[in-house]
């Protein structure tokens, strides 16, 4: 049965005919797999392993599409990556939607296709999920939260209390890129670029170095907050400092522009297809080399090392012209500026 | 670069070295104090060379009372506010342009224009432009009040609240501030000013004074420069920011600005009046005039219990010397303006220079 | 107190340009520098363009603008 209507209704969401169809002629559809197929109340599933690791992300980007991306993509991305990182083979997610009413299924059916897509490509399927409805003006016209479990790959150990003095610090490729995709359209900033999201699944990378190399002691994602978040919750939790080296830093020459344009801390910024790795130093050649090889590791870069703390955990930055300054967690909200 | 750097780092230890007494180079602009902050600079210069922050950052220096304005025009319904994002963390008495967000009504802008198209979008309220900024910005404000005029855009309104350089750094001098012995000048104020416009310092008061860019080299080079006058006892006015600044600076502008504005006395915060150091709307604009348009006074505020944030834009003291500094007043609660401004002395500290103390 | 980056113009009409700064493009008005044409190179601030800047100069200048005939030399290079 087609759906009789273009725009989401509040009883899109009441469990009745309608969220039957939206069920079956637009999330089935797009995301094929016989578990999801099944329509239990849960998703039954069989793991290689009871060491498992689950996580859990809500999405709210705006706008829902970007120059390479979207939520349906941003979603799938992000869930697979907080497993990738912790040391896990992604393997299912469930997707759930809060949708305002009034929202178009031209669009819906787009991010939906997205999803399916991105999960595909990234070897998960999405199992689970729900479908809530609200009323115009209660929401901002779609949410996402996502769940996610994947398999420990064996023999992998990753925590703060494996990093130590003289490890190594690597990242897989450019910052900043994501971020200002999203802020170049928003809508009191809006300008035109060439720049495009790096959102995209890590896992076959993370995957590829955890099963091929020892030495990977812990790994995170720089997104909300940057790099500068990142890196100061490692050197608070490992209780050690880090120093990194700014000339180190891959930063692409249009998105350190905008970022100087508006007035941003390139740093700050949010990033949705890398990771921060930290690593003895025996790895490191090995790492490097298998990261070149991958499409989603060309400019991995060496960019810094974490070394004993003086008096406090600090992240010291060495400036390109050799001077040092540190590195705060950001206030949380970037502000475009004139001064 | 790394070559111009080296060689501008060792001009100024050499010329510090035959110094040898403590010398204390003021950079005016809150740009520069984040470039010099963001690039390392203040780790790479000589023990005896000290860089006091200046009140070159025109959301510290904007008066509580103009922000309390601000505030007042945000809580009506038939009121639009344009800003930069600069002013938008800025507290008032009780809270900030960020808090009134959620209201809808606070629009942050990138440019004067977007301030005027903004009010030709929503011709049933009226649209106030938090006009702050120092010279380079004033001549965005007067172009868009000279076409709001001409367009008969007549729910645009100017809150003027820029500021003047020069008259500033005199005041810093005549207060019996000697502990500044030169001036890095601004770049682009004056790209619209000219480097000219600081002969007066030089002459009146013997001191140095070098414009230059934001760029580390640029930065650098200027220090060096200073470095050198002041060794040999020489005070000169000099740019090195020759991409950009001439003497006589952007003349279209300044008669854009000479159009649309007048000098009239104001209040700075942390300096006080200081006269004819602020823009003021002329009366062939009166209507644009949001001062006079909602009948707002500015009467100088006074500083929150245990500000410092004067001595600081003043050169007087470093950020670390305020007790409020690191404990009531960081940027996730900023008390004074040096904090929430993200060019302001306190908050670059806190931010570039400032080593957290474990729990 | 004056973020302001080398542009170049790429649109002129009267005094509405665009400007185009590493491939991103802004909207930017010449009305303080009616001597601008197309294809100079630009300082913008707040939108609004508020002083030529000379080629060479700028290479001496920015860092930026100096790498970046590296940079499209070598296009898997990227800056730092």
């Amino acid at each position: 049965m087609e759906s009789t209507t273009d725009r989401i209704l509040l009883a899109h969401g009441g469990g009745g005919q309608l969220t039957d169809q939206l069920i079956r002629d637009h999330i089935l559809l797009k995301f094929q797999n016989d578990t999801l197929a099944a329509l239990t109340d849960s998703a039954k599933l069989d793991l290689d392993s009871t060491s498992i690791c689950f996580t859990t992300d809500s999405y709210v980007v705006k706008p829902l599409f970007f120059n390479g991306g979207d939520i349906g993509k941003l979603a799938v991305c992000g869930t697979v990556n907080d497993l990738a990182v912790t040391g896990a083979k992604p393997i299912a997610l469930s997707l759930s939607l809060i949708i305002e009413e009034g929202f178009e299924f031209e669009l819906l059916d787009k991010i939906l296709t997205s999803a399916g897509k991105t999960a595909s490509v990234n070897d998960v399927i999405i199992v689970a999920g729900d479908t809530k409805t609200v009323e115009a003006g209660s929401a901002d016209q779609i949410f996402i939260n996502t769940a996610g479990i994947g398999v420990r790959i064996p023999g992998v150990e990753l925590g703060f209390d494996k990093i130590m003095a003289g490890d190594r610090i690597l990242i897989n490729g450019t910052i900043g890129d994501h971020g200002m995709t999203i802020m170049s359209q928003r809508k009191d900033i809006k300008f035109e670029t060439p720049l495009t999201s790096d959102c995209a699944g890590l896992a076959s990378l993370t995957c590829r170095l955890l099963k091929n190399t020892r030495g990977i002691k812990f790994m995170r994602d720089p997104t909300r907050g940057g790099l500068a978040a990142t890196l100061n919750e490692i050197a608070r939790q490992a209780s050690l400092s880090i120093e990194i080296n700014e000339a180190s830093i891959p930063v692409h020459p249009t998105v350190q522009t905008a970022a100087d344009m508006l007035g941003f801390d390139v740093l700050n910024i949010a990033n949705e297809g890398k990771f921060v790795a930290v690593l003895s130093p025996e790895a490191v050649e090995e790492c490097l080399e298998i990261c070149r090889n991958h499409p989603l590791g060309k400019n991995v870069s060496l960019i810094g090392d974490i070394v004993e703390t003086k008096d406090v955990p600090l992240v010291e930055l060495i400036t390109k012209i050799g001077g040092k300054r540190i590195v705060q967690m950001p206030y949380g909200r970037e502000l475009p500026r004139i001064c | 670069m790394l070559e111009r750097i080296n060689k501008a780092q060792q001009s100024i230890n050499a010329a510090c070295k035959r110094l040898g007494r403590q010398i204390n180079i003021m950079e005016v602009c809150g740009t520069h104090t984040v470039a010099i902050f963001r690039n390392g600079i203040r780790s790479m210069l000589p023990a005896n060379l000290k860089m006091l922050s200046g009140p070159g950052c025109p959301v510290c220096v904007t008066d509580q009372s103009y922000i309390d304005a601000v505030l007042e025009l945000a809580n009506r319904d038939d009121i639009l506010i344009a800003t930069y994002g600069d002013m938008i963390r800025v507290p008032g008495k009780t809270s900030s342009l960020e808090t009134r967000q959620t209201k809808g009504n606070v629009h942050v802008v990138l440019s004067a224009d977007d301030a005027l198209q903004l009010a030709k979008d929503n011709p049933d309220k009226t649209v106030v432009f938090v006009a702050v900024g120092f010279e380079t910005t004033a001549p965005a404000t007067a172009v868009t009040t000279k076409e709001a005029a001409e367009q008969r855009i007549e729910n645009f309104s100017v809150l003027a609240g820029h500021k003047l350089v020069v008259p500033a750094m005199r005041a810093l001098l005549t207060s019996k501030n000697d502990q500044i012995h030169a001036f890095l000048c601004p770049g682009h104020v004056s790209t619209i000013i000219g480097y000219g416009a600081y002969a007066e310092i030089v002459g009146d008061f013997q001191r140095p004074c070098v414009v230059a860019g934001f760029e580390p080299v640029q930065i650098l080079e200027g220090l060096a420069e200073i470095c050198q006058q002041l060794a040999e006892d020489n005070p000169q006015l000099k740019s090195v920011y020759t991409a950009v600044v001439s003497e006589k600076g952007n003349t279209t502008a300044q008669k854009i600005i000479a159009e649309c504005f007048e000098p009239a006395d104001g209040f700075w915060r942390g300096l006080g009046k200081i006269k004819k150091s602020t823009l003021k709307l002329k009366d062939k604009y009166a209507q644009f005039d949001a001062f006079k348009q909602f009948n707002i006074t500015e009467s100088p505020g006074q500083e929150p219990s245990g500000c410092r944030c004067g001595e600081v834009l003043c050169g007087l003291i470093e950020p670390s010397q305020c007790k409020l500094f690191e404990k009531k007043c960081t940027p996730q609660t900023p008390i004074g303006p040096c904090m929430v401004s993200t060019e302001g002395a306190c908050a670059a500290w806190f931010k570039y220079g400032r080593k957290e103390k474990s729990n | 107190m004056c973020l302001a980056i080398p542009a170049r113009i790429v649109e002129l009409e009267d005094d509405k340009a665009v400007v185009d700064a590493m491939g991103n493009r802004f909207k930017a008005k010449t009305t303080l520098i009616p001597e601008a044409k197309l294809g100079d190179l630009v300082l913008v601030h707040a939108g609004f363009a508020i002083s030529t800047v000379d080629e060479e100069e700028a290479k001496k200048t920015w860092e930026l603008i100096a790498e970046i005939n590296e940079f499209l030399e070598t296009p898997n290079k990227i800056s730092g």
